[in-house]
């Protein structure tokens, strides 16, 4: 922990990641013949130049930071729930229920309705496989990847059947009643004649998105259980010591991070598509996953990630309509970003480590705290699942 | 259902089940090294584009399959520089490695071909061909065991016989000789291994590289092997997955992987035809329910309800050498 400085841990390493993956990134558009400048000028201004950019960024962000604070929350208990996107989707499967079969008399209602619900049908997703791992042992990893593809089935299967209404050809519910409809940014900020966000999805739930960033910091950092849960996942072993279940501990921590990531599907079913449909989710779920290594699985890093990654989407978006750069652009730029961020970590680290450890022994000034290490120790790694936890 | 359409379903069965197979394999070779791989799904589809795309442009199957290694091998080598020589978390690398393909196949791919994601439809010559085995025309119409000669072990591509073949050479490979001993023994306990004074590092990478060669066989059966004709996007459609569901069901053994490879291929093929299943088991099944199937499984036999699948013990950890 003090081979560097926390700035240079929060920071640094973050940003030189982002900056290799912007680098190869960069060479791929090189190499399908397309100017990376041009691309990185077009995304910016599609992204963040206009109220309209603006308005589907800050969408796209909301999604992003629900499953994002999901995966983050699992993180801190060196959990790896890769099964956002089945939880979003079948958070929308909630949202959808309460919106069609209850007559509600007013769009808060509605809402507050629809976080319940889509909190409580995404953590009833991520409750099968939390008591797996919890009771059998079994990896939280693939259980979750499988609920993934049940998710999908089920959810087609719905689409087509019992949800569908007759005489439609799409595989989508029928629309929400209008009393349903929550207030979209245009509704909230256009004033008099000037109307902003015009025709964006970016609806109120981003607010309930900053929320929940807020109230998944006060648990990790100023609660009991999120200490407890902090514990379990620096040191399993350490912690049952200490009398923290490991049972409890895992089904609160995958209940609360599917009930984030279900939540997801207030913005985009509730929100933005106003019905539920078959491919809502779009990958957010595993978008999250590089939201929360980037965000370093704190709050207002993932927070900013998300942004980030609005930022990437809406922007990626664009390039299909000025370059010949296809929108899978963005998955490749994603991947570099997890890669980076995520499984190449060390590579990263360990340079900056030595470089810092090397400034450190040419500086007398410093007490002789440091030399406590022997020089060419191998730093604990600080990779998510790398810790021995027997 | 008559005897020529359960022909026909058997038929498809080991057609569907040949990627699924030569991807579980690949799984094998990986996790009994100690190294996890969720990239299965990503390998073959660089595979799949690489060797359709280089089928099209020179004319030459194999040359397109040679190339298709050759990708699935580079992100292969990724995998291993990321959790083996960085001991980095080796479930975000193959993460990443599924989205790498996903996005790049599509990108190059239009910047190559320009029909949006697709390759060129393959003509003849320029794909794996169904081979007739000898004499499968002659004795088709003795009973039973002429017509499954024919109908069903005859007549599929070299890729689907290779997937077979490599069954019994995995096992011989994993049980039979000194790498695999020591291949299997790198996954259950590495420091025991590097005691003996054999190097951890290179075992792995051996073994993650032969999971990208079998990755490329299965992704190039997908894209190159009659009567598929070419590469489509994400056209992996979570094969991936489903090999590494197999894996589990299989309990990281060869002989089971083919058992688990052909039933998860069987559901597919019924998936395919659900008139067909109605009239013969006289109830209607969602085909949904049908495309769940192999993860509702895993799950189960991940529950341990139904045997209990144990991982090998050092998978998905990093080693470091004491010091």
């Amino acid at each position: 922990m003090d081979r560097m400085p926390r700035w240079a841990d929060v920071l640094l390493v973050p940003l030189i990641s982002l900056l290799l993956a912007a680098v190869i990134s960069a060479l791929v558009i090189l190499a399908i013949g397309q100017n990376p400048w041009e691309a990185l000028k077009i995304m910016v201004s599609g992204s963040v130049g206009s109220t309209y950019g603006w308005g589907y960024t800050l969408y796209y962000a909301t999604n992003f930071m629900f499953t994002g604070l999901a995966v983050a929350v699992a993180n801190h208990a060196r959990l790896f729930n890769i099964g956002g996107e089945g939880q979003a989707v079948i958070g929308g499967l909630g949202v959808a229920l309460i919106a069609l079969y209850i007559p509600w008399p007013h769009w808060s209602l509605a809402l507050l309705a629809a976080m319940v619900a889509s909190a409580a049908f995404g953590a009833a997703w991520a409750a099968i496989p939390a008591v797996l791992q919890a009771r059998r042992g079994s990896h939280i990893v693939i259980t979750t990847i499988m609920f993934n593809f049940i998710a999908a089935a089920l959810l087609n299967y719905l689409l087509v059947g019992p949800l569908k209404p007759a005489g439609t050809m799409e595989t989508a519910t029928a629309s929400f009643p209008e009393a349903t409809h929550i207030p979209s940014f245009r509704d909230m900020f256009s004033f008099g004649e000037t109307i902003l966000f015009r025709g964006t999805p970016a609806n109120i739930t981003f607010f309930i998105a900053i929320l929940a960033c807020l109230a998944v910091w006060l648990l990790i950092w100023k609660t009991r259980l999120g200490y407890e849960i902090r514990a379990f996942g620096f040191s399993e072993g350490a912690a049952r010591y200490a009398g923290i279940g490991s049972t409890k501990i895992i089904m609160v921590t995958m209940l609360i991070s599917g009930a984030l990531a279900g939540m997801m599907a207030i913005n985009n079913t509730l929100g933005e598509a106003e019905r539920l449909i078959l491919n809502a989710v779009e990958g957010a779920g595993f978008i999250g996953i590089a939201v929360a290594l980037m965000g370093r699985s704190h709050p207002l890093g993932v927070f900013l990630a998300a942004i980030l990654f609005g930022i990437l989407y809406q922007g990626g978006s664009e390039l299909g309509l000025t370059l010949a750069i296809p929108r899978e652009m963005i998955v490749v730029i994603q991947a570099l970003v997890i890669m980076f961020t995520g499984a190449l970590d060390n590579m990263v680290r360990m340079p900056i480590e030595r470089i810092f450890a090397r400034r450190r022994a040419r500086t007398p000034l410093s007490p002789p705290g440091p030399t406590l290490h022997p020089p060419g120790r191998v730093a604990p790694s600080s990779t998510p699942g790398t810790a021995a936890t027997e | 259902m008559d005897w020529a359409t359960l022909l026909q379903i058997l038929d498809a069965t080991l057609r569907l089940a040949s990627p699924l197979l030569l991807a579980c394999l690949a799984g094998l070779f990986s996790e009994r090294a100690g190294i996890f791989d969720i990239g299965l799904e990503g390998k073959m589809l660089v595979a799949a584009f690489l060797a359709a795309g280089f089928a099209a442009t020179t004319g030459s199957v194999w040359l397109g399959l040679l190339v298709g290694i050759a990708g699935s091998l580079a992100l292969s080598a990724v995998h291993g520089l990321a959790s083996i020589t960085f001991r980095g978390n080796q479930l975000i690398s193959g993460v990443a490695i599924n989205f790498l393909a996903s996005g790049l196949t599509v990108v190059v791919g239009q910047s190559w071909f320009a029909e949006g994601g697709r390759t060129p439809q393959l003509g003849d010559g320029q794909r794996f061909e169904e081979l007739t085995f000898p004499g499968a025309t002659e004795i088709r119409d003795l009973p039973i065991l002429g017509s499954l000669y024919s109908e069903v072990l005859s007549g599929h591509t070299i890729l689907v016989y290779a997937g077979l073949l490599a069954v019994p050479l995995s096992w011989w490979v994993l049980y039979r000789t000194r790498f695999g001993l020591r291949l299997r023994a790198v996954g259950e306990n590495p420091a025991a291994v590097d005691t003996a004074g054999i190097s951890v590092t290179r075992l792995r990478f051996a073994a993650v590289a032969i999971a990208g060669v079998l990755c490329a066989l299965a992704g190039a059966q997908l894209s190159t092997a009659e009567p598929a004709a070419g590469f489509v996007r994400d056209m992996t459609a979570g094969r991936g997955y489903i090999a590494l569901a197999a894996l589990i069901f299989a309990k990281w053994r060869p002989f089971p992987a083919l058992g688990a490879c052909l039933l998860f291929g069987f559901l597919q093929a019924l998936a395919l035809r659900p008139a067909l299943f109605q009239q013969s088991f006289g109830f209607s099944i969602q085909g949904q329910l049908l495309d769940a199937m192999p993860y509702i499984l895993t799950v189960i036999i991940l529950a341990g309800f139904v045997g209990r699948a144990i991982p090998p013990r050092a998978g998905g950890e990093p080693y470091v050498k004491e010091r």
